[in-house]
This record gives structure tokens, C-alpha cells and sequence, in this order.
């Protein structure tokens, strides 16, 4: 075969081993240990933000910077579409 | 690409209403039930992919231009600013909740435990997903338009 | 071991998408490659936050005789896979353009075929 398709090969491989000898130093699944900061906000939800949902809680007022920064993303994946079909007329 | 038969016009009349009444709900009870902005905008903008395919995308794109979509996006991104910026001048922080707790617009507080639904709790947090419900759908379907409509162009001065 | 399946799939997703999109010559094939990628992430965020015998971290009209932090799941992963979700959609829309492009350019999608400016 090619050099090419040995070296591929290889290099799978060797990240294949990596991850799933690195699979069991994970905590087992559904058992999440010491979660200080997650127990907060499900107590703490309906009397700081006022609301029932602790997910959309966290989205829009925890954290709610990281949405204003997926706004821009969208913002400017809509911006590169509409630039790169754009027509020059002569 | 072009138009397709009468059966599948008739069917997309009928279940585009329906995709867009279950999306707007999904987006206005964003703070009860799970959804919100983002969930609720992509049903909506997949409604409107149904009524682009069954339609065409030649007749489509001369009834709808892209400039009003892409301004109609723009007003959804500047209201959201504009409600995180206001919490600045209300409560000294940037996304500040300034609604919560007080008797205005959103008001009230819920009951600890497992409570009923009641619309009138949330903050500022409806508000926030209406404008990013909006900015959502009209990216999305713009997205698709442009696609649609680029690919069926004979000739694109490339 | 039946406790690390969810983890094993997210492997092999990781090594699906890497195996299409470094093996093969089509443009396509290799933007399938990297969603996959996309996925596989996104679904090993959520299996890191769930508890046993949990229910999902809402107030409306829980099922009676639930105590509250230490039977519901955790939020913060969800939260961080909806922002995940939506940059991908953004990078696929930008992929797919590009590769339109090209084809309309050079006539032929095979990445071999692609190897000099055109002029």
C-alpha cells in the first residue's frame, strides 16, 4: 500500500489507544461526585431569578454572556452566506 | 428549483400554520416548560423550509428579498442588547435582572417547590427569548433561501 | 463495564468522523466527517451531567416526593450543548457555501483534481 495510507493507519491508532485508556479514569456514569456549584443553582433558582426552568435560567441569566457571544457567531455566519452568493454586476 | 405537484402545495398549506402556532409556544413558554429562543426558532424556521421546498425558491425569492429578512434579524440582535444594556441603568450589572422581584411587566415571584404554571413570573428572561426566537427564525430562513436560490441560477457571474 | 457504554459510543463517533474525513477524496464526505465530529461532542457534554434516577431540573408540576438537589440532573451541561449545537450549525452553513463555490468553479468535487489555482 501507499505510504500515505500506512501513516494514517498509524496515527488512528495511536489515538484509538489514547482514548480508551483515558475512557477509565472518568468518573462511572451517573455518579457525578462533589457538584457544589450545580446544587446552588437548582436551589437557588425560583428566588434569585424568578423562574421555574433552571436550564434557560442559567442560559440567559447565569451565564448569559456566552449567548451574547453565539449571537455574534450567528450573526456572522448569516453575514459570510449572503457575502460569498453575491452577485457583481458589470 | 422548481415548483412541485398540487398534492404537495395542499399539504404544505395545511401544515404550515400548525409548525408555526406550536413553534411561537414554544418560544413564549421558555421559562416554564423546557424550549425557549433557540428550540422554538428552529421549528419555526424548519416551517418555513417546508413552504420554500413546496413552493419553489424562483417565486419565493422575488416575493421575499433577502435585504428585509437580513433587517428584520438586525432588529432582533439590537433588542437584545438594548434589555441586557438596561440593566445596567437599573441595577448596576450587565444582564442584570431587573424585572424580577418588583411589580412591573414580569413580576412576581414563584412559590418554592413544585408550583402550577403561572406566565406572569420570569424577569426579564421573556423578553430576551422573543428577540432571540426572532433573530433565529430569520437566520435561518435566510440561510436556506440563499442556498435554494443559488444553486438553481443558471449562470452566476462567478 | 456496562457503566462506560456511553462513553465508548462517543469514541467511536470521534473515530468515525476522523476515519471520513481524512480517508476520502470527496468534498461532501468530508463535511459529513466533521458533523459527525460535531455530534460526538456534543453527546459526551451531556453524559457527563447525569445522576441516577434523576428528572430534569424544572418546577412545573414535578412528580410528587421529589427532593430537590439531590434527584434532579445537573444543568449546566445542557446549557453549555445548546450553545455547542448552534455554533455547528453556523460552520456547517459556512462549509456548505464553500463547497458550492468550488464546484461551480472547477466542474469536478474529487480533492485531487483541486490542486492548482485556476487562472
Amino acid at each position: 500500500m501507499e505510504k500515505r495510507v500506512i501513516a494514517g493507519a498509524l496515527a488512528l491508532t495511536i489515538i484509538a489507544v489514547f482514548f480508551v485508556f483515558s475512557i477509565f479514569l472518568l468518573h462511572p456514569f451517573g455518579d457525578p461526585g462533589d457538584v457544589q456549584m450545580d446544587d446552588h443553582i437548582i436551589v437557588n433558582t425560583q428566588n434569585e431569578t424568578g423562574t421555574n426552568n433552571a436550564v434557560t435560567s442559567i442560559v440567559f441569566d447565569y451565564r448569559g454572556f456566552d449567548t451574547l457571544g453565539e449571537a455574534t457567531i450567528l450573526f456572522s455566519a448569516v453575514a459570510g452566506v449572503i457575502m460569498i452568493f453575491r452577485r457583481v454586476k458589470e | 428549483m422548481t415548483e412541485m405537484t398540487k398534492i404537495v402545495k395542499t399539504l404544505a398549506n395545511i401544515l404550515f400554520p400548525f409548525t408555526v402556532i406550536f413553534g411561537l409556544y414554544v418560544i413564549a413558554h421558555g421559562h416554564l416548560t423546557p424550549g425557549g429562543g433557540f428550540q422554538g426558532g428552529a421549528i419555526v424556521a424548519s416551517g418555513c423550509a417546508l413552504l420554500l421546498v413546496a413552493y419553489g425558491s424562483r417565486w419565493v425569492f422575488t416575493r421575499i428579498k433577502e435585504k428585509r429578512l437580513a433587517a428584520f434579524e438586525s432588529i432582533g440582535a439590537i433588542a437584545f442588547i438594548t434589555v441586557a444594556l438596561l440593566g445596567i441603568v437599573f441595577s448596576m450589572m450587565f444582564f442584570g435582572n431587573f424585572l424580577a422581584g418588583s411589580n412591573l411587566l414580569f413580576g412576581t415571584t414563584p412559590a418554592t417547590g413544585s408550583t402550577l404554571a403561572d406566565f406572569n413570573t420570569g424577569g426579564v428572561l421573556p423578553l430576551m427569548n422573543f428577540a432571540v426566537g426572532v433573530k433565529v427564525i430569520a437566520g435561518l430562513f435566510v440561510i436556506v433561501l440563499i442556498m435554494a436560490y443559488a444553486s438553481s441560477a443558471k449562470e452566476w457571474g462567478s | 463495564m456496562i457503566e462506560y457504554i456511553p462513553y465508548i459510543a462517543v469514541v467511536s463517533m470521534i473515530f468515525i468522523g476522523l476515519y471520513a474525513a481524512m480517508f476520502r477524496r470527496n468534498l461532501i464526505k468530508m463535511v459529513i466527517g466533521i458533523t459527525i465530529i460535531e455530534s460526538g461532542v456534543n453527546l459526551f457534554l451531556i453524559t457527563l451531567g447525569y445522576r441516577e434516577g434523576g428528572v430534569a431540573p424544572i418546577y412545573t408540576s414535578l412528580p410528587p416526593g421529589t427532593t430537590y438537589p439531590e434527584q434532579m440532573v445537573l444543568p449546566i451541561p445542557q446549557a453549555l450543548t445548546l450553545t455547542s449545537i448552534v455554533i455547528g450549525v453556523a460552520v456547517l452553513a459556512l462549509m456548505l457555501s464553500l463547497v458550492m463555490h468550488i464546484y461551480r468553479k472547477y466542474g469536478t468535487l474529487d480533492v485531487q483534481k483541486i490542486r492548482r489555482l485556476k487562472e
